[in-house]
């Protein structure tokens, strides 16, 4: 499957194995970090960010894609939508089936609020369910959430805001004991132990896993109560505009059916956004780890009625998405190969850095190595670095890398690649969203009432650049914040009349502007049948 | 030239390049996918597909997002599949010899005709897993199960009708809660949480100096 030069180079990566294993690449300092993300990382590319120039972030940059979604009409302007006829009534509304929605109903279910889900696939379908490497929590003697907190805003470039920070660390062993009160099981020693690793950034092996199953293993258990405690669901539903009411709070959403185009309303006391990140709008036209449904929705919906956004200019690549072969293209390679001892190798056989650094600096060295130092192989597909996976086994045992990472084995293995014997090509992948909507530590908006966020489509938890592990630390802790915090909320909330006066108010600042796109938005699906697509139709190439 | 083939989506012929997914495919033949299509990446089973290559007897099933389109394959998505979950509370069950005869009775009447592995796209012993569930064996049901993404591919070429994934689950999710050994170490840290050991030391934290705790990020000691 690889061709000749790859396998050129893995006989120089092969040669300098033995002596590898017993060095480690040293760690940059933080000036280096900082030039090689100046000079590397996509975010840093002016001419692939535009400027918004209607509503609260108005002046501010956005990934291009994201700016084109948010200067769209909403599908509803000039529909004159009779709100009158309720469809659906009541107390939280949870947009998002994913890990932040599920954790979400479950916990409003439990404190007695009433609660629908909406999601616009089916429920679990999300990027949860993707997730591999694992969840962090500190909760080993070494370790302590002062710890974490240090890791994550460090890591996050002292840009997070704080009150988030120390709720996703304090809250983060709670969350471990709650998953796996529900079921959950993780990896554990014969005594209980917790089985941990690093991950890039973390200073204490804090990373909780389930095999490479970690998300799946969530997700699948999260479904599955929320489907054994009957909460209601609608799938194959998107939401597409928030319902204000005449106070100006959130008071619902219009919702659409998927399979018949039908519009539905619901009204609700609170309304939670879990609607999930960005990938597959492919900034910058790069692959993407995400799920099929990560258009990034629910950015769209909460900035039209006029909810501030938080580091919209900042995305996470993700240093190893497969790079090849195309039907794999953009995969996620899990951290955890580099937890376990992989490291990142250039053409010629070198360790060039630290394989855990954190996860910007990993992708933007990446991305050096190949343009820069031009040090990176060609595969049919373009750049990549080798992740030398030969080395789990050499480390840890013959047998670790199917019991370990099993997903991994198989990613390759269907194309005849078997990382227990070669290394796999990788080069990185558009994996998250660092920023979004802003909230408190309640998971509130700041401009809106009644109108909660949890999970990736919220913006301040991992300032700009977020470790491996806190994600679906994330979802698990502000799902359940806000599950709670929306029941409680309910109990009080008295609505006006229901109205969608923002979304003329939006388009009539648009043209103001002078913007005008031809679309619509959210955009719910990615245009990816061949007479959609707006650039090449396979592969997503580097710009 | 690259190379083609032809396959027929629920029996109409397109041309598509050799090397597609059949995910890629259908999106190749101008379909924008709403149902039967998920993560993309083999791990959600919303793509569940059954194909026939022409001229061949057997009925084979797979994920779209994994397997690569051939020449005369029939392929027809199971976009949603009638499975049937049983409802419970997993705080109100107990770990007995008769819990799977109370919730899935019906994987007792297995005939052992093995087509649920054959139809597993995950490789997944399934009817092993199905026979320890029938013996009561819950955390060898959870351990051979556990790599399932419930696609419910072996539950469409059951004859006894058996929701095979939701099996599996079941005892995962009791293996999890009530089989797995405690965690000291994660119950002495909830508890540490909770009287409030680490507030002061994390109030420090967010009121320090940007200068300071840059300093301690960039010094800190990382175990090896």
């Amino acid at each position: 499957m690889y061709t000749e030069e790859m396998l050129e180079s893995i006989k120089k990566v092969e040669a300098t194995r033995d002596e590898r294993l017993h060095t480690e690449p040293r760690r940059l300092t933080a000036e280096e970090k900082d030039s090689l993300l100046r000079t590397w990382h996509p975010d840093y590319r002016e001419d692939a960010f535009a400027e918004i120039k209607v509503g609260p972030n108005r002046g501010e940059k956005a990934p291009a894609q994201l700016t084109h979604l948010l200067h769209s009409n909403s599908r509803l302007y000039g529909l004159n939508l009779d709100l009158s006829r309720i469809d659906y009534d009541t107390d939280v509304l949870i947009i998002g089936g994913g890990g932040a929605g599920c954790s979400a109903a479950i916990e409003a279910s439990n404190a007695g609020a009433s609660v629908l889900v909406v999601t616009k696939l089916r429920l679990g379908d999300a990027n949860t369910m993707m997730a591999e490497g694992g969840i962090q929590a500190a909760d080993k003697p070494n370790d302590s959430p002062v710890q974490h907190y240090l890791d994550a805003y460090g890591g996050g470039h002292f840009a997070a805001k704080p009150e988030l920070v120390r709720e996703l660390v304090s809250k983060a062993p709670e969350a471990i004991q709650w998953l796996e009160n529900l079921g959950v099981m993780f990896d554990k020693e014969a005594d209980g132990t917790m089985v941990t690793t690093h991950g890039g950034g973390t200073s204490r092996k804090r990373m909780h896993a389930a095999r490479d199953y970690s998300g799946a293993e969530i997700m699948r258990t999260l479904r599955d109560e929320v489907q054994n405690r009957r909460i209601p669901v609608l799938e194959f539903t998107s939401a597409v505009e928030l319902i204000k009411d005449t106070r100006g709070q959130a008071a619902g959403a219009v919702l659409m059916n998927m399979e018949t185009d039908d519009y539905l309303v619901c009204r609700a006391k609170t309304v939670i956004l879990a609607t999930g990140g960005c990938g597959r709008l492919h900034y910058q036209h790069f692959p993407t780890s995400n799920h099929y449904g990560a258009t990034a929705d629910g950015l769209i919906l909460a900035y039209r009625a006029g909810a501030p956004l938080l580091y919209q200019d900042t995305i996470q690549y993700h240093p190893t998405g497969a790079a090849f072969p195309e039907q794999i293209q953009g995969a996620l390679v899990t951290e955890k190969v580099r937890s376990l001892g992989a490291q990142l190798v250039n053409i010629d056989g070198e360790a060039y850095m630290h394989p855990l650094e954190t996860r910007d600096v990993a992708a933007a060295g990446i991305i050096r190595e190949c343009r820069g130092n031009k040090k990176g192989l060609t595969t049919p597909l373009g750049y990549a670095v080798w992740l030398d996976t030969p080395m789990i086994e050499e480390i840890h045992g013959e047998g670790t890398i199917e019991a370990r990472i099993p997903a991994m084995l198989r990613l390759f293995y269907q194309y005849g690649i078997d990382m227990r014997k070669v290394p796999v090509p990788v080069y990185p992948t558009l994996h998250y969203q660092n920023g979004g909507v802003e909230i408190d530590e309640k998971c509130f908006s700041r401009t809106i009432g009644n109108l909660l966020c949890a999970g990736e489509v919220t913006g301040g938890v991992h300032g700009r650049n977020r470790l491996m592990g806190n994600s679906l630390l994330d979802v698990i802790v502000f799902g359940r914040d806000a599950g709670i915090s929306a029941a409680h909320k309910a109990e009080s909330v008295k609505l006006g009349s229901l109205t969608l006066n923002h979304v003329t108010e939006y388009a009539q600042a648009l043209q103001s502007a002078g913007e005008h796109t031809n679309d619509v938005s959210p955009m719910l699906l990615p245009k990816y049948a061949r007479h959609a697509r707006e650039f090449e139709w396979r592969g997503f190439r580097y710009a | 030239m690259e190379e083609m083939v032809n396959v027929y989506f629920y029996g109409k012929r397109y041309s598509v390049p050799a090397d597609l997914t059949i995910i890629a495919a259908w999106e190749y033949a101008g379909y924008t996918l709403k149902r039967g299509v998920g993560c993309r990446h083999g791990f959600c089973g919303a793509c569940a597909t059954i194909y026939r290559i022409k001229g061949q007897n057997e009925l084979k099933t797979c994920l779209a997002c994994e397997k690569q389109v051939e020449d005369n394959m029939y392929v027809a998505s199971i976009p949603f599949y009638p499975q049937d979950k049983r409802s419970y509370n997993l705080d109100e069950l107990q770990v007995s010899d008769q819990i799977m005869m109370e919730l899935y009775p019906e994987i007792y009447a297995c005939i052992g005709c093995n087509a649920c592995t054959k139809a597993c796209p995950q490789e997944l012993q399934v009817m092993q897993y199905i026979a320890y569930a029938q013996r009561g064996e819950i955390q060898k049901c959870a351990e051979a199960s556990f790599n399932c993404v419930m696609c419910g591919c072996c539950s469409t070429r059951c004859p006894a009708g058996i929701s095979h994934p939701y099996v599996g689950l079941l005892t995962r999710r009791l293996t999890g809660k009530y089989i797995a050994p405690k965690s000291q170490h994660l119950a002495d840290r909830v508890e540490q949480v909770r009287e409030g050991r680490f507030d002061e030391e994390l109030k420090e934290l967010m009121q320090m100096p940007a200068a300071r705790i840059q300093e301690l990020y960039n010094n800190r000691e990382i175990e090896k």
